[in-house]
């Protein structure tokens, strides 16, 4: 029997429901207006207080309407990110795997190279060639080493897929590779794919976050990262520490979700690596 | 695979990845749409002022001979000029030695903090296990995988720099101006350090050859320390060589939290002046350590288990 899902697993599930929900409707449930329009129309700098319960900024916005929309921003960013870089790198690793050969000598060199560079710097070196990056290039940025792992587990999969008896039938019966990858291969490497995607959930929101702190990722838009930037400029200020710590704590969120729902996923589908880190 | 072969064979793969990762930094700052010499001279240049950085860049040049002068600058050391006075300022590389010694003690300090934390408490949790100190210790390194590094620096610095006094604060150097920013870079490894000491260790802790330790009659302090640590040891020790990479990531945000010098530091402030050599420059250095150090790891995991050297 398949064990279950594991308590903190349920726990991490809730935490991500609640961030979806407040990513699609955070918005419609902000007490204020944000942007342009919203711009002074309450004193700056307010304490946290009942009809601001997080104060406003310097410019007189109310920073939980702000924090509700970053919300949107996080989920609509690390959606597109998650589910391209998924899409991008198990095809990529199917056809190396599947073709082997020269298409997996080169793709497995680009992997390579593109694991050579430490995390963030690649996505650092490809927004700084843009002086003032728009949210696109972040998201292309974030895509352009994102599907590497998916890329590798997929690749992994399907040189244990490719030899098991169910292929070598189909391959008998005269089935074509595109219907034996999209229907024999790709449909049983997903579950490791779907435990990829859950912890990368949490890393998209906060490598955005590093950029926008970096003060490489637009600052115009109502996301996480700009708010924590925005907080450091002013946590010295007695008083100030909570522009930093809500949107701190609201990235801590998400990735610990992913983290305890990935965990939990991850041991569902493969006992062994139970606990392993 | 003898040594000297297993040796030679990740020096060829790194130095493979090393001239990807040169081409790749190359086509980013060239391809990309508009003009460094724009960014560089500012809006009141003179079309001659223009020209002249042009050239000096070698912009005017053919792209396949500016990628081979990128690379001659690598060969001989210097990783460029910074123009539009060469002879009047360092050398690229000239500049990021002058900052990155404070990177590498930023990164080893914030090694040093993982796995000095990381052990106790994996070990720990591994020993009681399911007790309220594994309790702990897992909801410790959760806590530390969660909370984000730029919210983790400034936090620190907000209590034992500004409200308590205890520590020096951003821009300082010196041994006790290097704590603050260690914690902030090896919080993350130490949290992800101390699940696998804990796992690992737990694992061992169930091999039959522990079993028979006990069975000798040995005391538990010796079955714990000498037979089943170094066994559990081994992958955590390489996994933390592995993360040196993400240590050199987190030592550009955290220098940049801290303003400490440092390559990230040096890397952020040449972006913002579009000072492109220098922007290259840091990101191959980056990268050529990342490379470097993971072929070292390997090469000891290699020596210290001779079962990988024949896989």
């Amino acid at each position: 029997m398949t064990p279950r899902l594991s308590m903190s697993a349920w726990v991490g599930a809730a935490m991500l429901a609640v961030f979806v929900f407040l990513g699609l409707f955070g918005p419609l449930l902000a007490p204020y207006p944000v942007g342009v329009a919203a711009v002074d129309q309450a004193p700056q700098f307010l304490a946290p207080s009942w009809s601001h319960w997080l104060g406003t900024d310097e410019n007189g916005v109310d920073a939980l309407s702000q924090l509700l929309h970053g919300a949107r921003s996080a989920l609509v960013l690390s959606a597109i990110v998650v589910t391209t870089c998924a899409i991008l790198g198990v095809t990529i690793g199917v056809m190396a795997g599947y073709f082997r050969g020269v298409v997996d000598e080169l793709v497995m060199r680009v992997v390579d190279i593109l694991m050579a560079f430490p995390g963030i710097l690649l996505n650092i070196a490809i927004v700084a060639t843009v002086a003032r990056p728009g949210l696109g290039l972040v998201v292309a940025a974030l895509i352009a080493n994102g599907w590497v792992g998916y890329a590798r587990v997929a690749r992994g999969q399907v040189l244990s897929l490719r030899e098991r008896d169910y292929v070598q039938a189909a391959r008998a019966t005269g089935a074509s590779d595109a219907r034996i990858m999209s229907r024999h291969v790709v449909p049983n490497l997903m579950a490791p794919i779907m435990v990829q995607m859950t912890f990368a959930f949490g890393g998209v929101i906060l490598v955005e976050a590093s950029l926008s702190f970096l003060g490489l990722s637009p600052q115009t838009d109502h996301t996480w990262g700009a708010m924590l930037d925005q907080g450091r400029n002013l946590m010295f200020k007695p008083g100030y520490g909570h522009y930093i710590v809500a949107p701190g704590l609201a990235i801590a969120w998400v990735v610990l979700a992913a983290n305890l729902l990935g965990d939990g996923l991850r041991d569902r589908l493969d006992p062994r690596q139970r606990g392993k880190g | 695979m003898p040594i000297g072969a297993f040796l030679l064979r990740r020096l060829g793969l790194g130095l493979v990845s090393i001239l990807g990762v040169s081409v790749l930094v190359f086509l980013f700052l060239h391809l990309i749409p508009g003009d460094p010499v724009d960014h560089l001279a500012g809006g009141e240049a003179t079309a001659e002022q223009r020209t002249k950085l042009a050239e000096c860049m070698a912009l005017d040049r053919p792209m396949p001979e500016q990628f081979v002068r990128f690379l001659g600058s690598i060969v001989d050391g210097t990783l460029g000029h910074q123009c539009p006075d060469p002879r009047g300022k360092p050398t690229v590389m000239a500049r990021i030695a002058e900052v990155y010694p404070h990177t590498v003690y930023l990164a080893l300090s914030g090694m040093a903090v993982a796995v000095v934390l990381a052990l106790p408490l994996g070990i720990l949790a591994a020993i009681r296990r399911g007790t309220w100190v594994d309790a702990l210790a897992s909801v410790t390194s959760l806590s530390g995988i969660a909370i984000p590094m730029m919210l983790l620096g400034p936090l620190l610095l907000l209590w034992f720099f500004v409200e308590l006094g205890w520590l020096p604060g951003p821009t300082e150097l010196g041994p006790s101006a290097m704590i603050l920013p260690a914690i902030a870079v090896g919080t993350h490894l130490m949290a992800m350090l101390a699940r696998m000491t804990r796992s690992s260790m737990v694992e061992v802790l169930g091999e039959d050859f522990l079993r028979t330790a006990r069975a000798k009659g040995l005391p538990e302090g010796t079955v714990i320390f000498k037979h089943a640590l170094r066994n559990a040891l081994l992958p955590v020790i390489t996994i933390a060589g592995l993360q040196f990479g993400s240590m050199l990531s987190g030592a550009i945000i955290t220098e940049k939290a801290f303003a400490r010098p440092g390559i990230g530091l040096l890397l952020l402030d040449s972006i913002a002046e579009r000072n492109y050599p220098v922007v290259q420059g840091c990101v191959l250095v980056i990268a050529v350590s990342y490379v470097l150090v993971n072929i070292l790891v390997d090469l000891a995991y290699g020596l210290a288990d001779p079962r990988i050297r024949r896989a």
